[in-house]
């Protein structure tokens, strides 16, 4: 019995700090959030509830349009993540040499060592008017006048790639080293090419990685703000932008919240549907055991 | 006609050679194992076979045809793993039926061959399962059922009863055997367990720090092992280092270490009188009691009771241990502990090999 109790109480006692972040950190703010997102203000201190902030939002094309172009590129953004990220994690797992395979991976890991902030106006020191790249072009006499590579959406997929890329590397190095060679050499040995053994025996192995990797990766870039801003500029349209404007600029709580409800919820409908569409699901791939 | 042949294979790993000139054929249909300890260069040998390692020199043939220029998707081998590497994202259907749907057979095709060696291979209607659900032996005939259904010409075992549990393992190997007779495929069996190659091969190839040290029936390396490798290598045996006394007629007087002298075949040609030498003597041509043509003295330390393969220890005069052969043990045979006993064997028994250095 008084073993039973005690482990109870040391059940209890672990699971308190990570209880109390998600309950008074994660859940208490969305409940605030979402309690503010049902409230109008009518008047000085005059409130009524409904879902008129909701209607707004609909009625009002460039929220919609910018919380499904954010929603589109960030799908762009995990797609890219994944074709630069797999090959690397192939290699650091299965190609390269047990030895170097840590060297490797810390590199992977250096950019976290560096602020996002920093790291984005790493990008601005190369690519803007008077940044290196242009400099380079007009040096080498490929272009006559300076040329501007910033505020413009391909700059900003870029950036975010590579900001997100080594969540997606990290899972799927994971899972890929688990796999075992003579998997791959049985798919071989039994007639299989290059590509039937990487789509019918790898792919499905690390699937796991590959879903974790991608939800992780498409919710970071759907809410980040800082690369989207600093390298797109005015033009970017981010929805957290306009989050950002809603409570500072305009300090309109209600809508505020109201966007963010609505991005919170969009963004767990896509990655809903896209598990439905690859035919995945979580307990099979991300809390497979 | 031959299904498999190597001509002086090499494989070198910078300055370590894993596989030091290895020729040999492999006769249609017949069952070969290649038997080493491990670090013997077995293991780099089947790659080399199956494709995954390029020989640094040498040649295979499949079928009189070189394959070294040959993908290992495109061998006619297949192999069967350690571990099986059976697909775990597949069921046990579509893991038999992946080297059929590589090979672009028809859906309807693929069904009856899939349903014929789930047959064959005694697993009928366990297409559906999970690979999971097996057991260790059943996963052990999907593995080779994986293979077979493609028809190889050589099919390469990479001591596939390793993982299992010594009951299953004892089953394994009849059942093995009788597949083999069943699919009349060349098999290639690689293993560092004697008793194994022993029981099942109709050749084995006794493998040594890169090299083949004798290739032969399992009775003829059993009985006639050709070095002193082989011969502590295959079955049990009692192992005496000594010097050799004098050489004639194939026969040697041993003069064994601490004491003792016995007449033994001459294994090597290699032998000279005064030269060191190794004796082996199997336990079970080891007899209790005086009169055999060589004779020695000890005394009874422990009884090691195996069933029909238990054995007497006893201490000889000149400090060896020896193991005694004893198939009875059922008390009719009156040996305790403590008791002074002579031991013996004939002199055909007894084979000496020169030690090197």
């Amino acid at each position: 019995m008084a073993r039973t109790d005690i482990g109870k109480l040391s059940l209890i006692l672990l699971f308190a700090p990570f209880a109390l972040w998600i309950a008074l950190l994660i859940i208490l703010p969305q409940l605030g959030i979402g309690y503010i997102s049902l409230r109008e203000k009518v008047g000085p201190g005059e409130y009524t509830f409904g879902f008129a902030n909701y209607i707004a939002f609909l009625s009002e094309p460039i929220y919609w349009n910018t919380l499904l172009r954010t929603a589109w590129m960030s799908i762009l953004v995990t797609a890219m993540a994944l074709a630069v990220g797999f090959p690397v994690a192939y290699y650091i797992a299965k190609i390269a040499h047990r030895r170097s395979r840590a060297a490797l991976f810390l590199m992977c890991l250096i950019p976290l060592w560096v602020s996002d902030l920093v790291r984005a106006f790493g990008w601005i020191v190369i690519l803007r008017e008077t940044g290196l790249v242009s400099s380079f072009l007009q040096k080498i006499g490929l272009v006559s006048g300076p040329v501007e590579l910033l505020y413009n959406d391909a700059t900003v997929v870029m950036g975010l790639v590579y900001t997100v890329v080594l969540f997606m590397i990290v899972p799927l190095v994971s899972t890929l080293d688990g796999m075992d060679n003579s998997l791959i050499e049985a798919g071989y040995n039994l007639g299989g090419s290059r590509f039937t053994v990487f789509r019918r025996i790898v792919v499905p192995y690390a699937m796991p990685g590959i879903v974790a990797g991608c939800i992780i990766v498409f919710m970071l870039t759907a809410g980040s703000y800082l690369t989207p801003i600093l390298l797109g500029g005015k033009n970017s349209m981010w929805f957290t932008e306009q989050i950002y404007e809603q409570f500072v600029t305009r300090y309109n709580w209600e809508s505020g919240a109201t966007f963010g409800v609505l991005l919170l919820v969009f963004t767990s409908f896509v990655v809903w549907l896209g598990l439905r569409l690859t035919g995945q699901s979580l307990a099979s791939t991300v809390a497979k055991d | 006609m031959h299904d498999l042949q190597c001509e002086s294979l090499s494989k070198r790993f910078g300055a370590y050679t894993a596989v030091d000139s290895v020729s040999f054929d492999v006769p249609r249909g017949s069952f070969f194992s290649i038997l080493g300890p491990s670090g013997c260069g077995k293991t780099t040998l089947m790659r080399m076979i199956a494709g995954f390692e390029t020989p640094t020199s040498g040649d295979i043939r499949i079928k009189g045809r070189s394959v070294l220029s040959t993908p290992p998707n495109k061998r006619p081998v297949k192999m069967v793993f350690q571990h099986l590497a059976l697909f775990p994202m597949m069921n046990v259907g579509e893991n038999i039926a992946y080297g059929l749907r590589c090979r672009g057979e028809n859906r309807a095709d693929i069904a009856r061959k899939v349903a014929t060696v789930l047959d064959r291979v005694g697993l009928p209607g366990t297409a559906e399962k999970q690979v999971s659900q097996l057991s260790g032996g059943q996963k052990q005939r999907i593995a080779i059922a994986r293979c077979m259904v493609l028809e190889p010409d050589v099919l390469l075992l990479d001591e596939p009863l390793g993982a299992l549990d010594l009951k299953l393992r004892e089953r394994m190997k009849i059942e093995l055997k009788q597949l083999q007779h069943q699919f009349e495929t060349t098999f290639l069996y690689i293993t560092h367990d004697q008793s194994e190659a022993l029981l099942m091969s109709d050749n084995v190839a006794v493998m040594n720090a890169g090299e083949f040290e004798q290739i032969g029936a399992p009775q003829d390396l059993y009985n006639n092992p050709k070095t002193g490798f082989v011969a502590g290598f295959v079955g049990d045996s009692n192992r005496w280092p000594g010097r050799a006394l004098s050489v004639s007629d194939g026969k040697v007087r041993v003069a064994i270490d601490g004491g003792g002298e016995a007449i033994a075949l001459a294994g090597d040609e290699r032998i000279a009188a005064g030269g060191p030498v190794e004796l082996f003597v199997r336990p079970e041509v080891i007899s209790i009691g005086a009169g055999s043509e060589n004779t020695l003295g000890g005394t009874v330390e422990s009884l090691l009771f195996n069933g029909a393969s238990s054995r007497i220890l006893v201490r000889m005069a000149n400090g060896h241990l020896v193991e005694v052969g004893q198939a009875v043990m059922d008390g009719s045979v009156s040996i305790a502990p403590g008791e002074t006993v002579e031991i013996g064997w004939s002199r055909s028994h007894g084979r000496a090999f020169s030690v090197a250095g």
